[in-house]
């Protein structure tokens, strides 16, 4: 049985302080997306307007790449396809060595965490540093992220400051957020200055000029693709938009969405490399066109990667995003992970969600998240033989009056004893943290045919 | 008589059948006070649910083919459980089974047993005396999709007035109605997720109790059977927290005759 989102397993959140901690570390950013998309009247208006944009692009993603690649090669940037990960990796690989690049920096990427590149360098002796502060926090624990907007959310100010003791040095049982961040960039401002390459993600690629756009809170993308001569930024096919009059509408939710902020602190738009330095955009499908192709699931590439599906996950912030087991944790990490997960336990994630609808109803581009888990539970990859004949025996006496009524005569006369905990008790899993209610009595069939009985 | 005989077929779902009679009885008292003419039918069984969350499409399918066959002259269906209805409203479509007119039109004319009092009939005050504290919680399949409530995810250019849930206790005398912090958080239940991920869902049962404890009610009340009795069985696993009462049975209290 798989250990996902188990308690046998060593990747769910623990109880306790770290659970309360997390759940309201990321409910706050539930609140403030509240607050934040309550000031805007037209914001349901808002989000259908962003769905139909997403919509219409991805009906016509061919025309609107192939558009993007002439645009941004016009302007001087050089625009390399990745069929998956792998080969995303090797051309990454490829443009640094040919340039004798030893040292890397890189912004927050969602997209090379999912293609495993740090990890790919790392043992092809590059020097990779993340430069997003929760990114160099997991990659000084080396973990992966387990949000994919604030990636350290699952550790404490105390697991930070003695993490950074041990890697730079700092006083130990600093836990302070102000004065660790200041370590942090103390630490990073040299790593920026002797890189030799920066990579960056992208938040979203227009067509209409070929240029891409990188939103960040921290402004570390801007040094990472600033300094080094050589800019390298990875996005999959699916993040491009028509116009830069489209980008308005996106960059009015994605950050609103995401952590209640009107806009990220930097916006930045990237058209062509800067003077005497080069910029290649590598376009990744690594699943991305199977998707497109099935038209039940295509909507769920309409996703911004704002992370509020995540932040209002009951689900998420009682596992925490490891438990998951993917790059990309929450309902959008398992609605995408049974069609780009490499993993066979990335079919069973769309069972773990409860279907309250709150991402869906959070979600900045309208995708049906939970009406998606549904459709994937319906192609029954994570049912095994055992289970589906379970459920055809479960249907077949739920079907017939007479059997369920035998059955619930037979539970309610073993109730006291069901009750129980004790080894071998089919509803020992139940009895993990609950009790059963008290005995029911009568069924409603009985009793209402007395109560009617009685009165003719 | 105040108004027209109204004809409804009762939908009493299988677990409610047999682990919570007293809700049965209570949804049917309530119907028969407003005036209506209510009709059960004992062969009655599961609308497919739990099939349908976990994908079993086949099962599912057979299970709403004889849902459909034995409610098909009902003109409305009434359920106490909202999950039971949103099934067979949303998600009876999803299924395969080319519903033709009659069956589509019995789907859109199922109702959770507050919406229709007060969407169908009008009817918000019963009659209904509650003298206690009671604190709502809001399920998540009655709230996002019958739209029982107002999603706190929403955004509302007007203030929208109360939801059906909130208008029906509003006007039981004697009760006093509270709201537990994100009074719209999931309880954890979710069908099979509450056996296949047992832990993460007593956590979640765990911080709804909690959170209803912290309101002081007395008891807490919604639209749903099924979230009722997880949180049931979590707050006696606890020792914590109001005593769940289904709004049916709130709605039958103190009524006349």
């Amino acid at each position: 049985m798989s250990e996902l989102l188990d308690a046998r397993a060593a990747t769910l959140l623990p109880d306790g302080e770290p659970l309360r901690r997390h759940d309201a570390a990321v409910f706050d950013l539930r609140r403030r997306r509240d607050a934040a998309v309550a000031a805007l009247p037209d914001f349901e208006a808002l989000r259908t307007h962003a769905q139909a944009i997403k919509t219409h692009t991805l009906d016509y993603l061919d025309a609107y790449l192939e558009r993007f690649e002439s645009q941004a090669a016009a302007a001087g940037a050089v625009v390399h396809w990745a069929e998956d990960g792998a080969a995303h990796n090797d051309i990454v690989h490829g443009l640094l060595r040919e340039r004798g690049v030893r040292r890397v920096v890189k912004s927050k990427s969602m997209l090379t965490e999912e293609c495993g590149l740090n990890p790919y360098l790392e043992a092809r002796d590059l020097e990779v540093v993340d430069t997003d502060l929760g990114e160099r926090i997991v990659q000084l624990g080396q973990e992966l992220p387990s949000h994919i907007v604030v990636p350290a959310v699952h550790r404490s100010r105390a697991e930070i400051g003695e993490l950074f003791h041990v890697h730079m040095q700092t006083p130990s049982g600093e836990s302070d957020p102000v004065r660790l961040t200041e370590y942090a960039r103390r630490d990073l401002r040299p790593r920026f200055l002797a890189a030799e390459a920066g990579i960056t993600g992208v938040n979203f690629a227009i067509a209409e000029t070929g240029t891409i756009v990188v939103c960040t809170n921290e402004g570390n993308a801007d040094l990472g693709m600033s300094l080094p001569p050589l800019h390298i930024a990875s996005m999959g096919i699916e993040k491009v938009i028509p116009t830069l009059a489209d980008l308005a509408t996106f960059l009015r939710l994605l950050a609103r969405s995401a952590t209640g902020q009107p806009i990220t602190a930097y916006t930045s738009l990237v058209t062509g490399p800067r003077a005497g330095g080069e910029l290649h955009i590598v376009l990744v499908d690594n699943g991305r066109s199977r998707l497109l192709a099935n038209s039940t699931h295509r909507s769920s590439l309409a996703c911004i990667r704002c992370g509020a599906c995540l932040n209002t996950c009951p689900v998420y912030r009682r596992a925490g995003g490891h438990a998951y087991g993917q790059a990309v944790a929450g309902p959008i990490g398992a609605v995408l992970a049974p069609a780009l997960s490499s993993q066979a336990e990335g079919r069973r994630l769309p069972l773990a969600s409860t279907l309250c609808g709150s991402c869906s109803a959070v979600c900045p581009v309208r995708i049906d998240l939970h009406g998606q888990l549904l459709a994937w539970r319906r192609t029954r990859a994570h049912a095994g033989a055992g289970e589906r004949v379970l459920q055809r025996a479960a249907a077949v006496v739920l079907g017939r009056a007479a059997l369920l009524r035998a059955a619930g005569a037979l539970v309610r006369l073993c109730w006291p004893l069901l009750a129980r905990r004790w080894p071998g008790n089919p509803l020992g899993v139940w009895l993990l943290g609950r009790q059963l209610p008290a005995h029911p009595g009568a069924s409603f069939a009985t009793r209402y045919r007395r109560l009617k009985g009685s009165k003719r | 008589m105040r108004e027209p005989v109204v004809d409804v077929a009762l939908f009493i779902p299988c677990y409610v059948d047999q682990l919570a009679p007293s809700v049965g009885l209570a949804a049917l008292r309530v119907l028969e006070h407003v005036g209506c003419r209510v009709h059960y039918d004992p062969r009655q069984t599961c609308c497919g649910q739990p099939f349908i969350n976990t994908g079993a499409t086949r099962e599912a399918a057979r299970l709403a083919r004889a849902h459909l066959a034995l409610f098909e002259k009902a003109d409305a269906v009434v359920c106490p459980s909202a999950s039971c209805v949103s099934t067979v409203r949303h998600r009876y479509a999803e299924l395969g089974l080319e519903l033709g007119p009659d069956a589509q039109r019995l789907c859109a004319r199922t109702f959770e047993l507050g919406e229709f009092l007060v969407r169908e009939l009008d009817r918000s005050e019963l009659g209904s005396r509650f003298p206690h504290r009671v604190a709502l919680l809001q399920s998540c399949h009655g709230l996002r999709e019958l739209e029982l409530g107002h999603p706190s995810e929403r955004v509302y250019a007007t203030r929208p007035e109360p939801g059906v849930t909130e208008r029906l206790l509003r006007a039981v005398e004697g009760l006093e109605l509270v709201w537990p912090e994100r009074p719209d958080e999931c309880c954890g239940f979710g069908g099979a997720f509450s056996v296949k991920f047992p832990e993460v869902s007593t956590r979640m049962g765990r911080d709804r109790v909690r959170a209803l404890a912290a309101t002081e009610a007395e008891y807490v009340t919604g639209s749903d059977v099924s979230c009722l009795l997880h949180l049931d069985g979590v707050a006696r696993r606890e020792g914590l927290g109001p005593r769940p009462i289904h709004l049916a049975e709130i709605l039958a209290s103190g009524l006349d005759g």
